[in-house]
């Protein structure tokens, strides 16, 4: 990324007319390689409105105002915009917006990559900016032709006189175009009339992401930039007491050592000395409060709390009296651990900090926070901060940090270090740098009819609120209950006349933050795996159960039964293999999932295959559907089947892959997604694939072994020497 | 002053030789292309090829490349024909993208060893490259796929 592109860019946020194209390089970069001819477009670029520029070369460039971070939508967008802009699609080129209010979230307020939000929330503001932007050039085409616009169509980029066979490219009528006002309101397109929107559509980032080309944060490299790493406390909430910095000082490339509010600062020339240079720094921490914490200890402590209800979420009937009178009740307590987001990129941020600005470059999911914190930590008013948002190598939620934790540390590190700053986290930092998915513990108890029907359901949820203390406290939480950790609980779908599900929120020093698929991923664990024990309970088949207690709701039966059908459920399996089913509503989307699974004697499980159905409304892009199911699907086996966060004397006791594993090729299953047609509106895709894949395989477990799964990870020490039942 | 060769050019750095190839790839000659996932061999993500040997840089010292030749996804064709990056393409196999770097070239040396790799070539070839986007089910259909197209190219 050149100088001058970046100047290029805050150009185009003063004036509105577009400059600078630099960003092109980093994101779709020419075949040949990483140097740039995509630059030379710049100026004759023209902005037809925020969302997208026209060039003179017939290029067309579409400002997304969304983070791409693996889940497609640098392609979902464009395809949205061009469905009315009708240019060309191969001269589609996507470019990150700057921070603007003009690029805040429809829903949200604030620039925002998160909750799976981007597609419904854009699904008309990025149409109507592909109305406008034909509009406007048909009208200019009009005016040149002395025609009526009424009497123009267009076709792929051109805009055509049908009468006269007259014809004009969009990138001809670009200047033209740009000096018109923009219409005020258009009309969009019949859903019958789309071309593009509903079609599986080849992602426009992947040229870049197979040849080394694409750019994420930790690409980026500024003229006269250092390279940093820092020594942060080893229990959270501790501060630097002293250090000693001589050895790292004789670290050739080490250039200072440079305590920060976060910890201490190695500054080098490049990454390794900083890294050298840190290993060999003394550090004298004071632990502060939290030096003690043992998620054992949670674990007893949380299971003692639950023994009580906590703050009423939701209640529905009379729960006590049902439980009184019922043929029968069953109770379970289900246990989930801290878990980390692990992205493959690791945490970075590159600060350029001067008297009069700064300059951010980072994957970032929360530009609107980041800037207002950076600002904050700069001293600066927030419009001196620029923030250039790179791809994201993962997300999930972690770059969306409440505190801005890693882009507040960075510009606390510009300013000892006098100079542009990469800081760099290694895995080890990532992992032990909190603001994990809350360890949650929830007990039930369910009371049965003479018939084995479920009458009456208490859940008990403990855990820690992810919006407490964070700007998103006013949103979210309400009368004491953050909606967030009783999402997938308090909102069951199941026709059960009498409900209550209650929360205890323990205060405890670990940052928690939202991890895909937020709540949903501990209650779609817990509520489809204990169902399925009230469905054996009863005598009921897991399936049939779920489909009578989802009798009114028609969305999420049509899944399951979608699910079941395509994975022949009933069907019989061969020995040792057993099935198992669930189905969550997240993210305004339903998802339904059929695990086929076995254990081996040693307690190991295999996962043979997944079938997974989905209804997230209109589909835009039909192979993102799939490829986020899928990737939903991998993510929510690697929670159910590998990873924890631990903690012991306040300690982080997970530092790599190695004791922090993810799932791998050779344990990934066969799996299939069918999605349910829609002409509903678009609903999320990137979380709602996660919850239903941990009870659904917990269930199979239980088919073939008889033995339940209440805690995750499943380990192999809980199942061994089982073998199979039959 | 460690010499070596980078995609066939001859390069010259002068770094401490204990330096992760890796490192020197990205922060010396500005070669992002290969990525830092975990710097203990853990994930893959730092794929690059030492005279055809998949090998991972983040934790190769620069004096091991010493003479060597190194490949890296920069180096794997100028202009996206090599056959995995067409069937990548052509199954629309990255997410996030950060570890596909990695998976490729594990995936090219798969591939030059073995033209027609069945499912269990390739759980253990890519076993060490961990994606957390979940394209392992993509990226084994590829690897069929750039096979096929691999054995077309020889036919034609």
């Amino acid at each position: 990324m050149s100088a001058s592109a970046v100047v290029g860019r805050r150009e185009f946020i003063r004036t509105g007319a577009a400059i600078g194209g630099g960003l092109l390089v980093s994101l779709h970069a020419p075949l040949a390689g990483r140097t740039s001819d995509a630059v030379a477009a710049g100026e004759k670029d023209f902005a037809l409105n925020a969302f997208v520029r026209i060039g003179t070369d017939e290029s067309v460039t579409v400002i997304s105002a969304h983070s791409e971070m693996g889940q497609g939508i640098y392609t979902s967008l464009p395809m949205l915009l061009n469905e009315e802009l009708q240019a060309d699609w191969m001269k589609i080129r996507v470019e990150a917006a700057p921070v603007d209010k003009v690029y805040n979230h429809p829903a949200f307020g604030m620039q925002i990559t998160g909750g799976s939000t981007t597609s419904p929330a854009e699904w008309e503001r990025y149409r109507k900016m592909g109305a406008v932007a034909r509009t406007m050039l048909v009208e200019a085409a009009a005016r040149q032709w002395n025609v009526e616009a009424s009497s123009c169509h267009v076709d792929e980029g051109v805009v055509i006189h049908g009468a006269t066979g007259r014809r004009a490219t969009y990138g001809s009528l670009a200047n033209a175009a740009a000096q018109l006002t923009a219409p005020a309101d258009v009309p969009l397109k019949d859903a019958k009339a789309f071309t593009l929107i509903g079609k599986p559509t080849r992602r426009l980032d992947t040229p870049s992401k197979t040849n080394g080309t694409a750019q994420f944060g930790l690409d980026v490299s500024v003229p006269g930039m250092l390279t940093a790493v820092v020594a942060r406390p080893p229990v959270f909430g501790g501060k630097v007491a002293k250090f000693d910095a001589s050895e790292t000082l004789k670290v050739p490339g080490v250039k200072a050592v440079k305590e920060v509010p976060s910890g201490v600062a190695v500054i080098a020339e490049r990454f390794w000395p900083a890294k050298i240079g840190r290993d060999k720094l003394t550090v004298d921490w004071d632990l502060g409060p939290n030096a003690a914490l043992s998620t054992e200890q949670m674990l007893r402590d949380f299971t003692e709390m639950a023994k009580n209800p906590g703050t009423i979420a939701k209640k529905t009937g009379d729960p006590e009296a049902a439980l009184k009178t019922a043929a029968k009740t069953i109770t379970a307590e289900y246990d989930v651990p801290y878990l980390a987001h692990a992205m493959m990129e690791p945490l970075n941020c590159v600060v350029d900090l001067r008297a009069d600005g700064c300059e951010i470059w980072t994957g970032t999911q929360f530009e609107t926070v980041d800037r207002a914190n950076a600002a904050n930590a700069a001293g600066l008013p927030p419009e001196k901060v620029q923030i250039h948002t790179t791809l994201l190598g993962g997300g999930f939620g972690r770059r969306a940090n409440p505190a801005s934790d890693f882009v507040v540390e960075a510009v606390h590190v510009a300013k000892a270090a006098k100079a542009p700053v990469k800081v760099v986290w290694t895995r080890e930092d990532d992992l032990k740098g909190g603001w994990y998915r809350p360890m949650w513990h929830d007990r039930f108890v369910a009371g049965l009819d003479a018939s084995g029907n479920p009458v009456a359901w208490t859940h008990t949820i403990v855990g820690q609120s992810i919006m407490q203390g964070t700007l998103f406290e006013a949103y979210g939480i309400k009368d004491g209950v953050d909606s967030a950790s009783v999402e997938g609980a308090a909102d069951l779908l199941y026709g059960i006349p009498n409900l209550q599900v209650d929360l205890h929120t323990p205060k405890i020093g670990v940052p928690v933050q939202w991890w895909r698929s937020v709540g949903h991923s501990h209650t779609g664990f817990s509520v489809e795996a204990f169902l399925d024990e009230v469905a054996h309970a009863g005598g009921k088949d897991p399936y049939e159960l779920r489909r009578t207690l989802l009798a009114n709701q028609p969305r999420i039966r049509a899944v399951l039964e979608l699910a079941a059908q395509k994975a022949n459920w009933g069907a019989k399996l061969p020995a040792g293999v057993g099935r198992g089913i669930a189905t969550h509503f997240s993210f305004d989307s339903y998802v339904a999932q059929v695990v086929e699974a076995s254990v081996e004697k040693n307690g190991a499980v295999r996962v043979h295959r997944v079938v997974c159905a989905v209804d997230c409304g209109t589909v835009i892009n039909p192979d993102t559907v799939r490829a986020q199911m899928e990737g939903g699907i991998i993510f929510g086996l690697t929670a159910a089947l590998k990873t924890e966060i631990t903690l012991k004397d306040g300690r982080v006791q997970q530092d790599n892959f190695h004791d922090y594993q993810m799932l791998r090729i050779f344990e990934s299953p066969e799996i299939e997604v069918h999605i349910v047609p829609s002409s509903e509106n678009p609903t999320g895709v990137g979380e709602p694939g996660v919850p239903p894949v941990a009870p659904a395989l917990a269930n199979a477990i239980f088919a073939v072994t008889g033995k339940r799964i209440r805690r995750l990870p499943i380990r192999a020490s809980d199942l061994a020497h089982e073998g199979a039942k039959s | 002053m460690t010499s070596f060769f980078v995609n066939g050019k001859p390069v010259q750095v002068d770094v401490d030789p204990a330096t992760p190839l890796l490192w020197v790839l990205r922060d010396s000659l500005e070669m992002t292309g290969t990525k830092f996932g975990c710097g203990m061999a853990l994930c893959g993500a730092c794929t690059v090829h030492l005279d055809g040997k998949a090998i991972r840089s983040c934790v190769a010292p620069l004096s091991r490349a010493e003479g060597k030749h190194v490949t890296t996804i920069e180096g794997l064709s100028t202009n996206l024909t090599h056959p995995l990056q067409r069937a990548w393409i052509e199954l629309d196999v990255p997410q996030c993208g950060y570890c596909q770097s990695g998976q490729i070239m594990s995936a090219a040396v798969l591939l030059a060893e073995n033209p027609k790799p069945t499912d269990k070539d390739i759980d253990e070839a890519m076993g060490g490259n961990i994606c957390r986007c979940g394209t392992y089910p993509r990226i084994r259909r590829a690897i069929h796929r750039a096979a096929q197209l691999a054995g077309e190219g020889r036919t034609r």
